[in-house]
């Protein structure tokens, strides 16, 4: 090779090379508080330990499979939740948002009798014009999105309760497709296997492109072998819980479904250039709208994408309870979502998170609240909980915020 | 000297602020490979002047010629597009962003699968050509120095190949030898052909790089210098006096010594 690679010609650097390289430069972003995702496994293995002595039952295959069914919804909510965080902005409407689109799903499908997915697609489209509102609200007159989604909370659980009018609930059709999706559709076998390896597969694909692309560019790239294991680690622990979950029913759908969303985004997020944009007006709106980004675009898509989540989540939520009630998107809906993305390591400044905090988080929040149901305590010890980890989680959030900028990495 | 092809000419630019004139016919000229300082006292109309060029502000009166020209810069996009790219002081870097990401923001490569790898290797070549010195392009700004903040800055600024780039108190909040880095960055800019304009309260700075030090003085022209003037005469035509402490210190240092 001709000279020094383009990337490593400072001498004052260290490069950490290889297997042994890749885990010490691992410690060291965590020692200087860039966390990542490891509080949300060092959670959910403490969850985990504490709820399998307390009720082996938590453990079972089948209450697994539950747990998932019952994390899909409110984490596609939260994923959206996500998209509003990085910007440094929130949304309280969530919880109103899925529950309104719960009775819109259905007044227009079961009520009016539209078909089911025009029924859906309504739903969906509701929800982008309320994140239009909102967006609106912030680009033309600086409202705090804490305020706008506040009032938003009111009125959009107000137009719920008008639209399901006095009965207050309407049953979906148990033979439905959207029930069956909700309740008991599960992944033939094959299916999930595919979905355990392919991550790991595309992670070899596209890791060797670039090592390739790298060094005829003469930079570096990290090692074969880190590549190598990080896959083989990422697969192995995916077909394991495959294959824990094929024991009892399997993978649910709508959670295979809730997964391919956060893919979704997470390559939107990492890999466009609205995803950079998104990271770049949170962390600095000003240099992003000088860079000749469009702030109030960005914007206004990511408060869109939220109430489209949350419509959907809703729809989610409806078909897993099989009717949209007026209850649909209360008590804890709301702060359950926000909770998720906040505990799997989104910010809430703006500017740092990913698309797989929404998952790792709500599976934390449905493990304790499932562990707590099993126990048989009551949902105001539920509340308790629910809240005092979300608490945990702003202060591990804030705490590795200070020792980032002592670090100085942002 | 040679001088580059004539890229800027003012020709009696004025700004009115209501009753408060700003900018009074000034002229300006600035070829390609050559730094010119503007130098002047707080409200000389420094910042008037550069938001004007900017396209921030538009002039009351007055040409501004671009290659020959006339052309009316009405926003801050069209001086970009022109070719005028400008560097603020508080020089609008995303911090969570590594160098990368803050050199090509708004500019990505292939927006619906960004070419990492290509964006990478131009940041290394551009900044290998302006021999700064970066650790990694892979950290986030937050856990670069101030030198190296500005460094990315005027790299950031390059990446469109504008014919003048101007520079708004760069050294303000250096230390010695970040200002020297950031002293040769400049010489670098103006090696590769590129007209620079430096706003700057440091004399030293200024004269260590600038082949022509332009003094406004009270939103006009106060005369146009080298780097060869003595400190004593920039200041006299900066404050419009000769008589003052600086001149006096050096009275009496020249007496002592005779």
């Amino acid at each position: 090779m001709s000279g020094a690679q383009l990337d490593r010609a400072d001498t004052r650097v260290r490069h950490d090379e290889g297997l042994s390289g890749a885990l010490r430069a691992f410690v060291d972003r965590v020692r200087s508080g860039d966390l990542g995702m490891l509080p949300v496994f060092i959670g959910l293995l403490l969850i985990t330990l504490v709820f399998s002595s307390l009720n082996p039952v938590f453990l079972a295959p089948n209450n697994l499979v539950n747990l998932l069914f019952d994390a899909a919804a409110i984490g596609l909510i939260s994923l959206g939740v996500v998209c509003v965080l990085l910007l440094g902005e929130i949304d309280l409407s969530i919880g109103s948002m899925s529950g309104l689109s719960s009775a819109l799903v259905g007044v227009l499908w079961v009520n009016s009798g539209l078909p089911m997915m025009l029924a859906i697609l309504g739903a969906v489209l509701a929800g982008a014009a309320v994140g239009f509102v909102y967006g609106f609200l912030r680009n033309k007159f600086e409202m705090p999105s804490f305020v706008a989604t506040l009032s938003g909370l009111l009125a959009l659980l107000g137009l719920q309760l008008y639209l399901l009018g006095a009965t207050g609930s309407i049953n979906l059709p148990y033979t439905s497709p959207l029930v069956k999706f909700g309740q008991i559709l599960i992944m033939p076998a094959w299916l999930s296997y595919l979905a355990a390896i392919l991550p790991g597969a595309l992670m070899v694909f596209s890791g060797l492109k670039t090592m390739k692309r790298r060094r005829d560019a003469n930079l570096s790239s990290p090692g074969l072998s880190v590549l190598l294991v990080k896959a083989g680690v990422i697969t192995v622990a995916l077909i394991g819980c495959v294959a824990y979950l094929e024991q009892g029913r399997g993978v649910p759908y709508m959670f295979g479904v809730f997964t391919l969303f956060v893919v979704a985004l997470d390559y939107a997020l990492r890999r466009t250039q609205w995803g950079r944009s998104m990271f770049a007006v949170g962390g600095n709106a000003e240099a992003a709208r000088r860079s000749g980004i469009s702030v109030k675009k960005i914007r206004l898509s990511a408060f869109m994408l939220c109430s489209s989540l949350a419509a959907l989540g809703g729809v989610f939520a409806a078909s897993r309870l099989a009717s949209a009630s007026q209850q649909a998107g209360t008590g804890d809906v709301n702060l359950n979502a926000i909770a998720a993305a906040v505990i799997g390591g989104t910010s809430l400044f703006g500017g740092r998170g990913s698309a797989w905090s929404a998952l790792l988080g709500i599976i934390v929040i449905q493990a304790i609240s499932n562990g707590l149901t099993l126990l048989n305590l009551s949902s105001s010890l539920r509340y308790m909980i629910t809240g005092g980890v979300l608490a945990i989680a702003v202060i591990v959030d804030s705490l590795a915020r200070r020792s980032r900028a002592s670090h100085g990495r942002a | 000297m040679e001088q580059g092809e004539l890229i800027l000419k003012l020709r009696g630019v004025s700004k009115q602020f209501g009753a408060v004139t700003a900018l009074k016919d000034i002229e300006l000229d600035v070829h390609a490979g050559e730094v010119v300082a503007l130098v002047g006292d707080n409200g000389a109309g420094k910042s008037t002047l550069v938001k004007t060029l900017a396209g921030v502000h538009q002039p009351t009166s007055g040409t501004i010629e671009w290659c020959g020209t006339p052309v009316t810069l009405d926003s801050p996009g069209t001086a970009l597009a022109l070719g005028i790219a400008t560097v603020f002081q508080d020089l609008a870097l995303c911090e969570n962003l590594d160098v990368v990401a803050n050199l090509f923001l708004g500019h990505e490569l292939n927006r619906w699968a960004l070419d990492e790898v290509e964006m990478e290797v131009r940041a290394w070549t551009l900044l290998q050509e302006l021999a700064a010195r970066i650790p990694s392009v892979r950290e986030p700004i937050a856990s670069l120095s101030g030198g190296q903040r500005q460094t990315v800055a005027i790299a950031r600024s390059l990446l469109l190949d504008p014919k003048i780039i101007m520079l708004d108190e760069p050294t303000a909040a250096l230390g010695v030898a970040q200002t020297a880095e950031v002293l040769n960055l400049i010489e670098r800019v103006r090696e590769r052909g590129h007209g620079v304009i430096l706003i700057s309260h440091n004399m030293e700075d200024v004269r260590a790089v600038a082949d022509r030090i332009v003094v406004l003085r009270l939103g006009q022209n106060n005369g146009v210098f080298t780097a060869e003037t003595s400190h004593q005469e920039l200041v006299a035509a900066i404050t419009g006096a000769s008589e003052n402490s600086v001149s006096r210190r050096m009275a009496r240092k020249q007496g002592e010594v005779a």
